[in-house]
């Protein structure tokens, strides 16, 4: 068991080091020369000297990632260009949203897409496999951002139920706050149901031809137990993987979403930072999002190795 | 495993009415796309004042834009530029997928460190390093393309390299190794024609996925300029006049649905061939 972790938390560390590498080195290539735009363009060369070697730009760039990385480690992304704060603080003050939207949308993922892919998978070839199946395929073809237009004009403009647009006013009740993110929650829970379809139905359907849900039926057990307390027991810890790494992508990966409903989350902060140019945002915002997707991805490793014997040890 | 061979695979395919009928679609979508010009009969960025958000007519057959812009036309010619990108993002990304999955499969020991590049490059969502890939190389067509190879082609490798692993292990590959076959000549005469099945699922999800990616970008404004009429700048052009004119986002929204959706039902049908186990009636 100990050998476990420890291989799998080296193979993190490795993943987080490769992801720090790219985000310095992209960013890096593309912001330039950090110096003339921090000091413009009246700055002298003896002035862009002095500065260059005040901040380290006069090193070569491994020894620069060495501080940032260093940097980055204590916890400091950098300082904003245009939000005129620290980029950890403008990360912070979105999470909210954005957290809440990826759960939210995970849950109604889960709640379509469970029972429709056992459905599936159960009534393996019927029309109604066939229906679930040709929906979870449509579903995997709708733009976000149309399919949140669309059902903007319905359920906002037009009934009036929700928001049009934003997260509230700044001291908005929880409640309130909640009731603005239903619609958006709505089109990425929608949409993202049809890997959820898809990916139960196969799970389900791996399970279904095991030697023990024969033994179970041969035992009398009634369909209903066998499917729902033998198979789909079984059956669900890769859909839970897939469930919490869906809800990791929607950190960041919502932002087409957040952008048509106006969200102020990480996704839009990030998109406002690739508009302006705004690279330590850019910058900061992809280390910490992919940061988090390694970190899920890990946590999800070690509660397979704790809830399923089979995982080798 | 069994191989299935392409000519019998593509006969099997067009026996299932739905797999057929994507296929046609996307034949339609094609020709519409290469002899746009031909098909379009209206200059897509013709502007008339008088004709704005005018509804779909005889004379506009999907209705106006806000521009007066005959809907029909650009969506014909925003076809050309939607599929272009995909269809080169997806060989791209199946290309350098291919070749890092294969040689990552093959070789143990470039199986590691290739992999963890793969899985650092998956950490990050999608649509969001494409985003930033974009930003720095500047939107233009190429770049667009660019940044999304980068982010499917880590996503094939990984394809790939599973079914490398399996195939390696088969014994007349290693009847051919023991033949003292060249190993370049394993890789490409033996290796590669039994990955070829999975390979070409991977072409047209990667093309449907593409399609919607493209569309995100422009609607986003980091991708192709708001000038040129592709399915995603035509909805984030007009989308501020959906609540008086429903066309000007549902028949681009439609476009790229169409498409992704025949793509996939297309790609799910040469899957089903080849996987038994998912096979519809069992």
């Amino acid at each position: 068991m100990l050998r476990f972790l420890a291989t799998r938390f080296a193979g993190m560390l490795v993943v987080l080091a490769i992801v720090a590498v790219l985000v310095f080195v992209l960013t890096r290539a593309a912001s330039g020369d950090p110096v003339s735009v921090l000091l413009g363009d009246q700055a002298t060369a003896a002035d862009i000297a002095r500065v260059q070697k005040e901040y380290g730009l006069d090193k070569p760039l491994p020894v620069q990632f060495g501080y940032w990385l260093r940097e980055v480690l204590q916890g400091n992304l950098g300082q904003s260009i245009f939000l005129q704060r620290p980029v950890a603080q403008a990360l912070l003050e979105r999470a909210e949203p954005t957290t809440l939207l990826s759960l939210m949308a995970v849950a109604i993922a889960a709640l379509i897409g469970l029972p429709c892919g056992i459905v599936s998978a159960v009534l393996r070839g019927s029309w109604i496999d066939q229906l679930f199946t040709g929906v979870a395929m449509l579903g995997a073809s709708i733009p976000s951002f149309w399919f949140g237009i669309v059902l903007i004009q319905l359920f906002a403009v037009s009934l009036g139920w929700f928001p049009v647009s934003g997260y509230g006013a700044p001291d908005a009740a929880f409640g309130e706050r909640l009731h603005a993110l239903m619609l958006p929650a709505t089109v990425l829970g929608i949409l993202n149901s049809a890997l959820i379809i898809r990916f139960t139905r196969a799970s389900m359907l791996d399970v279904l031809g095991e030697d023990y849900v024969r033994t179970a039926r041969s035992k009398g057990l009634s369909e209903t137990v066998v499917v729902l307390k033998h198979a789909l027991r079984n059956a669900l810890v890769p859909i839970v993987t897939v469930l919490g790494l869906t809800a990791a992508l929607m950190i960041g990966g919502a932002v087409v979403t957040e952008t048509v409903f106006g969200l102020p989350g990480v996704g839009s902060l990030v998109v406002n930072a690739v508009l302006r140019r705004d690279y330590p945002v850019i910058q900061g915002a992809l280390l910490v999002i992919a940061g988090i997707y390694v970190l899920i991805n890990f946590s999800i490793d070690l509660l397979y190795a704790v809830v399923d014997p089979r995982v080798k040890v | 495993m069994t191989t299935i061979r392409l000519p019998r695979m593509l006969r099997q395919l067009m026996h299932r009415r739905i797999v057929m009928v994507s296929a046609l679609v996307l034949l339609v979508i094609a020709v519409l796309a290469i002899g746009a010009p031909l098909f379009a009969g209206a200059d897509p960025n013709d502007t008339a004042v008088l004709e704005r958000l005018k509804p779909p007519s005889a004379q506009h057959l999907l209705g106006t834009d806000e521009l007066g812009r005959d809907m029909y036309a650009r969506i014909v010619h925003g076809a050309r530029y939607s599929l272009s990108i995909a269809a080169l993002t997806a060989l791209g990304s199946v290309l350098f997928g291919t070749l890092i999955g294969l040689v990552a499969g093959f070789f143990r020991r470039l199986d590691a460190p290739l992999m963890r590049v793969v899985d650092a490059m998956m950490s990050f969502p999608d649509i969001l390093l494409a985003i930033a890939l974009v930003a720095i190389l500047g939107a233009s067509l190429a770049n667009v393309v660019l940044a999304l190879v980068l982010v499917y082609t880590p996503r094939v490798a990984r394809v790939v390299r599973a079914s490398t692993l399996v195939v390696r292990e088969l014994l007349f590959i290693e009847a051919v190794r023991a033949l003292g076959v060249r190993t370049s000549r394993i890789l490409w005469r033996h290796v590669l024609p039994n990955l070829l099945s999975p390979i070409l699922v991977q072409v047209s999800f990667i093309f449907a996925y593409a399609i919607l990616a493209e569309a995100g970008l422009s609607f986003l404004g980091v991708g192709m300029p708001p000038e040129i009429p592709t399915w995603g700048t035509m909805v984030a052009g007009s989308q501020q006049y959906a609540d008086r004119a429903f066309w000007v986002v549902l028949f681009p929204g439609l476009a790229i649905i169409l498409t992704a959706l025949s793509l996939q039902v297309l790609g799910d049908g040469v899957r089903d061939l080849l996987d038994p186990k998912l096979k519809k009636a069992a």
